[in-house]
């Protein structure tokens, strides 16, 4: 389907902090300041004490190898690693200053604030388009003023709505998987995360659907923090503005080797097992 | 596609990946060459021949059947029937028809392996010999289901007598009568059966299904006792449902003979079944999806009812209908719950019911022709309530329709799978790390 751009994007934006705004207060882009992080997996440790600041409104990559703890790592960033049986952690997480994890704080509350988007596209395969945008709204029973508004806002952000706006009744699984994909940025963006994982969401994908994601977050970025996880180098140079190299070496938990600037941890990486990771040498 | 304005270095690989599809493409050309080469010249610049499929030089799979091959079956087949005729009747003096059958069956099954390995080779035969006794055996039962349904048919049909057969009960009937049909009807056992089914299914299937959720997404204390419990109860034979609500109920004057009794026996059986099949249903909800529900921060029962649910929808309404259908055939529970009874009882909670089953099971050993041809009648009444259901079943177990124009293969959503992959228990995919 080729599209063109329609005027009719162009007034979204002003309008997205009036439409939303009076319902809750999320939407600001938020910083994620992680201190001490370890993780256990039935009594094994996987990650050990990792301190890395995901700084507000900025594109943070997770590099490193399969199995050195950088998923873990990015599912106890909205208590998502608490889920799996067996899973311990310990360490503090804080989201603009509060610990996430702190007396009182409850997960469902901290999901809503820390959106996630998964390796594998996910829609819910039993609800429409629309209704998959609006799903995240309709489990926490936040009503939205506008639920058309929000609909068109929030697939304009995932870059799906030009492609979807005449079939928003139809099933979310009848998309392909790069839009599948994109749905599911839509539908975490709906809720007016301040914070945005994604668990390499592009692996699933093809070249171009990788491109247009790859648009997507460079063009939320402003609006929401996110935190990357990624094998593809390239990828991570391409949208992220800081990096966290992550490895695990023989028999030895996950640890953050190296963390910066993204320039500078791909052109002088003071770091050789970083140099050699991000050339290739390795992994 | 979409192609919007993009990083000129990125598009390169875009379009490095779609040349790459032709190329793939390319071999079935070349291929098709050499066979279309047999019918038109060689290397000739015509290229608009339709691409025609190969013949594989052996054909080892059944599905690639000729003229000659079918002719090789019915030849193996007359051959083997004269064979064994000659045996059985002439050399020897044996007799049965039953074992003229086996042995013809046999002999068949040889002669086809080995005119099969003088014909292609004795790979092949063998291959055929197997597919032979498969299909052999799927046709088999399907022959006897129909056989069954069309004898049922045969039975009751000629003397059907529509008018009365779903307006009147039976309490009418006169031995004496040469036109008693016209008099009798099942309409008392058709309320019987509807009335308690239905009670059964709305105690039930709540039931089942909150079980089901217990054992697959709750996980909670005791699960796996639960399920040993719910496989162990699904075992129990039928009679001792209906037994155990007499002994419990009625003989304990808790409740008298009635349709509400009956029920309740039904709800023995009808739990674990359904129980089961919901449980395999929900199984096979990706865990994908309830780690996504569980992100955008959803509560469990929310995801639970919001998003597991909703996806398994069409399988755990096939569940019902199938536990439907299976308890409504069920004659045992009933005999000492509902009872039976020849005349209309609208009320399920108190006095003795008619059924379906129970009118078969009561008329159809009685010595009046038109009492059997009654039973006949329900029989076919309630072959045709279970086919009905079934059919439901199957249009539920559509995945939900207002799709517009359908995509690519994907476009198919897990409810489809969902029905192929009911009966079979899938490992649930636990979430994968790093």
């Amino acid at each position: 389907m080729t599209t063109t751009l329609p005027p009719s994007s162009a007034p979204v934006d002003p309008d997205r902090p009036a439409a939303f705004a009076g319902t809750h207060v999320l939407g600001e882009p938020g910083q994620i300041d992680a201190d001490g992080v370890c993780a256990w997996f039935g009594g094994r440790l996987v990650l050990e004490s990792v301190d890395l600041v995901m700084e507000k409104s900025k594109v943070t990559a997770l590099i490193g190898p399969s199995g050195c703890g950088k998923s873990t790592f990015l599912r106890i960033l909205n208590r998502m690693h608490e889920v799996v049986p067996g899973a311990q952690l310990a360490g503090s997480v804080k989201l603009d200053g509060i610990d996430i994890y702190g007396p009182g704080q409850r997960a469902m509350e901290t999901r809503r604030h820390i959106g996630m988007v998964f390796q594998k596209p996910n829609p819910f395969p039993a609800m429409t388009i629309a209704e998959n945008v609006l799903a995240g709204l309709r489990f926490s029973r936040i009503s939205a003023p506008d639920k058309n508004d929000l609909i068109e806002e929030s697939l304009t952000k995932g870059g799906l709505w030009n492609e979807v706006k005449d079939r928003l009744g139809e099933l979310g699984g009848a998309l392909s998987g790069g839009q599948q994909q994109r749905l599911c940025i839509a539908r975490s963006l709906a809720v007016k995360p301040r914070v945005l994982l994604m668990d390499e969401p592009c692996s699933a994908l093809d070249p171009t659907s990788t491109l247009r994601i790859e648009q997507t977050i460079k063009e939320i970025a402003d609006e929401v923090t996110v935190v990357i996880v990624t094998h593809n180098m390239q990828q991570a140079q391409r949208v992220s503005d800081y990096c966290a190299f992550f490895l695990a070496e023989e028999n030895q938990p996950g640890r953050v080797i190296e963390s910066g600037r993204t320039g500078m941890i791909f052109g002088e990486p003071t770091d050789q097992r970083t140099f050699d990771y991000v050339n290739g040498q390795f992994g | 596609m979409t192609t919007q304005t993009a990083p000129q270095g990125v598009l390169v690989t875009t379009t490095s990946a779609s040349t790459q599809t032709p190329s793939s493409t390319r071999p079935p050309d070349t291929e098709r060459g050499p066979a279309g080469g047999s019918g038109s010249g060689p290397g000739s610049d015509e290229p608009p021949t339709p691409p025609r499929p190969r013949r594989l030089p052996s054909p080892i799979r059944p599905s690639s059947f000729g003229a000659e091959d079918v002719f090789l079956l019915v030849a193996s087949a007359v051959s083997a029937l004269c064979l064994v005729w000659i045996v059985f009747y002439q050399l020897t003096s044996l007799s049965g028809g039953l074992g003229f059958l086996v042995a013809w069956y046999l002999t068949f099954l040889a002669l086809t392996w080995l005119g099969t390995a003088q014909v292609i080779e004795r790979q092949v035969a063998t291959d055929r010999v197997v597919g032979v006794v498969v299909v052999s055996a799927a046709l088999l039962v399907i022959g006897l289901v129909l056989f069954i349904v069309v004898w049922v048919a045969y039975k009751a049909l000629p003397s059907i007598h529509w008018g009365s057969l779903f307006t009147k009960d039976q309490k009418n009937f006169q031995v004496a009568d040469p036109n008693a049909l016209r008099q009798v009807g099942i309409l008392h056992a058709i309320i019987g059966t509807v009335e308690q089914v239905l009670i059964a299914v709305a105690i039930g299937v709540p039931f089942a299904v909150a079980t089901a959720i217990y054992l697959n997404e709750v996980k909670g204390f005791g699960s796996r006792t639960v399920r040993t419990v719910v496989t162990a109860m699904s075992g129990t034979p039928s009679v001792v449902a209906g037994i155990f609500i007499y002994s419990m109920l009625i003989l304990t004057h808790v409740l008298s003979y009635s349709g509400f009794a009956a029920s309740l026996a039904l709800v023995v059986i009808l739990l674990p079944s359904v129980t089961r099949v919901v449980e395999e249903v929900l199984r096979v909800v990706p865990s994908g999806l309830r780690e996504a529900s569980q992100a955008l921060g959803a509560p469990e029962w929310r995801t639970v009812w919001s998003v597991v649910l909703p996806t398994a929808r069409s399988g755990v309404v096939t569940a019902v209908l199938l536990g439907v259908a299976r308890i409504v055939g069920e004659t045992a529970p009933l005999l000492f719950t509902a009872f039976g009874s020849q005349v209309i009882n609208w009320n399920a909670f108190s006095h003795d019911q008619g059924a379906l089953p129970l009118v078969i099971w009561s008329d159809v050993r009685q010595a009046q022709p038109v009492l059997i041809a009654l039973a006949f009648q329900a029989a076919f009444v309630l072959m045709s309530l279970v086919l009905i259901l079934f059919v439901l079943a199957r249009i539920f177990s559509r995945p939900r329709g207002r799709k517009g124009g359908t995509r690519r293969g994907d476009s198919r959503p897990v409810e489809d799978d969902l029905m192929a992959r009911m009966f079979v228990p899938v490992p649930i995919e636990e979430s994968t790390d790093t």
